[in-house]
C-alpha cells in the first residue's frame, strides 16, 4: 500500500513538527520483530483514517537524533504529535484499535 | 483482555473492528476451525490443520508468533544443529500453514462465545469476535492457543517508567543501553538469556534474584555467571524502580536474608520473572486451574467444551518450550480433525 512514509532526522521539523495535521511516528529498527508486526497495522489505520492524520515512520539507527531528542528508550515507541508537541506515546505494539483511538484523541 | 501493559507484550485490548488483510467475512458463514493464538502450538495445529484441509482460521493477534519473536537464538529446537533465531522460526512455522491454506488475521480477538449444548455431536457454533462491532467468525471447533504474557514486577516506577528504562524484551530494547549499568530481575531461563545478550550491549549487568539459587537450566546459568560482566544479587528483591526526569535512574533493592536496603545506579530494568497464562479471554467459558491455565482431559487437549481445544504454553505449567507446544498444537488439530469428523456423521 505504501501509505506511511519514511521521515529522517533532516524533514523531521518539516513533516512532523510543523505538520498542520496529527502525525503518528513509528520509531523502529530492523532488528526489532514487534515493529515488523506493527508496520500491517499502520498501512491499515493510513488507509482508514485518510488525510485527517499522517503516519510515518522513523528508523532509530539511521536518525539517532530525533530518537534522542524524543527520548525513545524501546521500539517500537508510537508517538501521536499535534501542534509540534509529542501529546501520546506509547512503548510496545499496540492492538490496531488502541492506536486509533490515540489517534483520535489528538484530533 | 487486558494483558499488563508492556513494552512489547502488549495484550488483547478490544481493536476496533475494521477491515484486515483478509477483508470484511460474512457473520452467517461457519468455519470448520479457528485457531486463537499464534506462536509453535498455534502454527503447528494451522499446519496439521491445513494438511487435513480444514481451512484454518489463525486469529494471530498483533503479537503474533508469540515468545519466540522476542528472543534470539533457539538453540533446542529439534532439526536446526546451528540454532535458528526465534522470528526465523516462527516466520517460516507461519508460511508451511499458509501453503496448506490456512488464513491469517493480525489482530487480537475480543470476545469468544463458546457454546456448550451437553449433547456430543449436535451442531452448535462457537463465535470468535475480532475487534468491537461486526467483525466475528462462527466455527464449529476452536483451538486456544494465546500462550503465556509477561509477568511485571508490580512495584512502583513499574509503570510508570516502562519504556524509559523498564522493559520486558531484551532483544527490542538492549540496543537503548550501550555502556549503561543495568539490572535483569529473575532467575530462570529467560532471565539468564536476557542478561547475557544484555552484556553485549551493556556495561554491567546485575541480575536480581529472590533466592539464592537460579531455577535456570544449568548450561543458561553457568553461560551468565561464567560472563564478566554479568553479577548478582543473591536474595533480593526489587522494592521500587526509582526515576528522575522521565527516566530510570535507579532500583532500590531489599536482600531478604540481611534486611539491608540498598540502591543500584542504574538506566535499565529488565524483568524476566516469568509469564502467565493468557486465558482471560476464556474465563467463565472454559475450566482453569487455579494458576489460570486452561484444564484439557490430557493426554487429550480437550477442554470441558466440546470442539474446544487447547494447547501450548496456555495449558503447560511444567514444560514451556517451542517444541511442546509445537507438540500440543499438533494433537490439537488432530482432536478438532477427529471432533469435526464425527459433527459430519450425524
Amino acid at each position: 500500500m505504501g501509505v506511511t512514509k519514511a521521515v529522517t532526522d533532516a524533514n523531521f521539523v518539516t513533516d512532523v513538527l510543523q505538520s498542520d495535521k496529527p502525525v503518528l511516528v513509528d520509531f523502529w529498527a530492523e532488528w526489532c520483530a514487534p515493529c515488523r508486526k506493527v508496520e500491517p497495522l499502520l498501512e491499515e489505520i493510513a488507509g482508514e483514517l485518510g488525510d485527517k492524520v499522517s503516519i510515518v515512520k522513523l528508523n532509530i539507527d539511521e536518525n539517532p537524533e530525533t530518537a534522542r531528542a524524543y527520548r525513545v528508550m524501546s521500539v517500537p515507541t508510537l508517538t501521536v504529535f499535534k501542534d509540534g508537541q509529542p501529546v501520546q506515546s506509547v512503548a510496545g505494539a499496540r492492538p490496531k484499535g488502541d492506536l486509533i483511538r490515540m489517534i483520535e484523541s489528538a484530533f | 483482555m487486558p494483558a499488563p501493559v508492556t513494552v512489547t507484550n502488549i495484550g488483547n485490548a478490544a481493536p476496533v473492528a475494521t477491515t484486515h488483510t483478509m477483508g470484511r467475512r460474512q457473520v452467517d458463514e461457519v468455519r470448520n476451525l479457528i485457531i486463537v493464538g499464534s506462536g509453535p502450538a498455534g502454527y503447528t495445529a494451522a499446519v496439521y490443520a491445513a494438511r487435513a484441509n480444514l481451512k484454518p482460521l489463525v486469529i494471530e493477534g498483533v503479537q503474533s508468533g508469540g515468545a519466540l519473536m522476542t528472543t534470539t537464538e533457539v538453540e533446542n529446537f529439534p532439526g536446526f544443529p546451528d540454532a535458528i533465531m526465534g522470528p526465523e522460526l516462527m516466520d517460516a512455522m507461519r508460511k508451511q500453514a499458509e501453503r496448506f491454506g490456512a488464513e491469517f488475521i493480525t489482530d487480537d480477538a475480543t470476545r469468544v462465545d463458546l457454546k456448550d449444548t451437553g449433547v456430543p455431536g449436535s451442531s452448535v457454533y462457537h463465535t470468535v469476535h475480532i475487534g468491537e462491532t461486526t467483525n466475528n467468525y462462527r466455527t464449529k471447533a476452536v483451538i486456544l492457543a494465546t500462550g503465556s504474557a509477561w509477568r511485571p514486577l508490580g512495584v512502583p516506577g513499574e509503570q510508570e517508567y516502562l519504556g524509559h528504562g523498564v522493559s520486558s524484551c531484551a532483544t527490542c530494547d538492549g540496543f537503548f543501553f550501550r555502556d549503561h549499568d543495568i539490572v535483569v530481575v529473575g532467575g530462570g531461563d529467560s532471565a539468564m538469556e536476557e542478561a547475557t545478550f544484555l552484556t553485549r550491549f551493556a556495561r554491567t549487568v546485575t541480575i536480581v534474584h529472590r533466592r539464592d539459587e537460579f531455577r535456570a537450566s544449568k548450561i543458561m546459568a553457568a553461560r551468565a555467571l561464567s560472563n564478566d560482566k554479568i553479577r548478582v544479587e543473591w536474595n533480593s528483591i526489587v522494592e521500587e524502580i526509582l526515576g528522575a526526569d522521565g527516566q530510570v535512574c535507579g532500583v532500590r533493592l531489599l536482600n531478604t536474608h540481611t534486611g539491608k536496603v540498598k540502591t543500584l545506579d542504574v538506566t535499565g530494568v529488565f524483568v524476566a520473572i516469568g509469564h502467565d497464562p493468557r486465558s482471560e479471554l476464556f474465563r467463565g467459558q472454559v475450566e482453569l486451574d487455579d494458576s489460570g491455565y486452561v484444564k484439557v482431559q490430557t493426554p487429550s487437549t480437550r477442554t470441558n467444551i466440546p470442539g474446544v481445544f487447547a494447547a501450548g504454553d496456555l495449558v503447560d505449567h511444567t514444560y514451556r518450550q517451542a517444541i511442546t507446544a509445537a507438540g500440543t498444537g499438533c494433537a490439537a488439530a488432530l482432536d478438532a480433525e477427529r471432533f469435526i469428523a464425527t459433527l459430519e456423521e450425524d
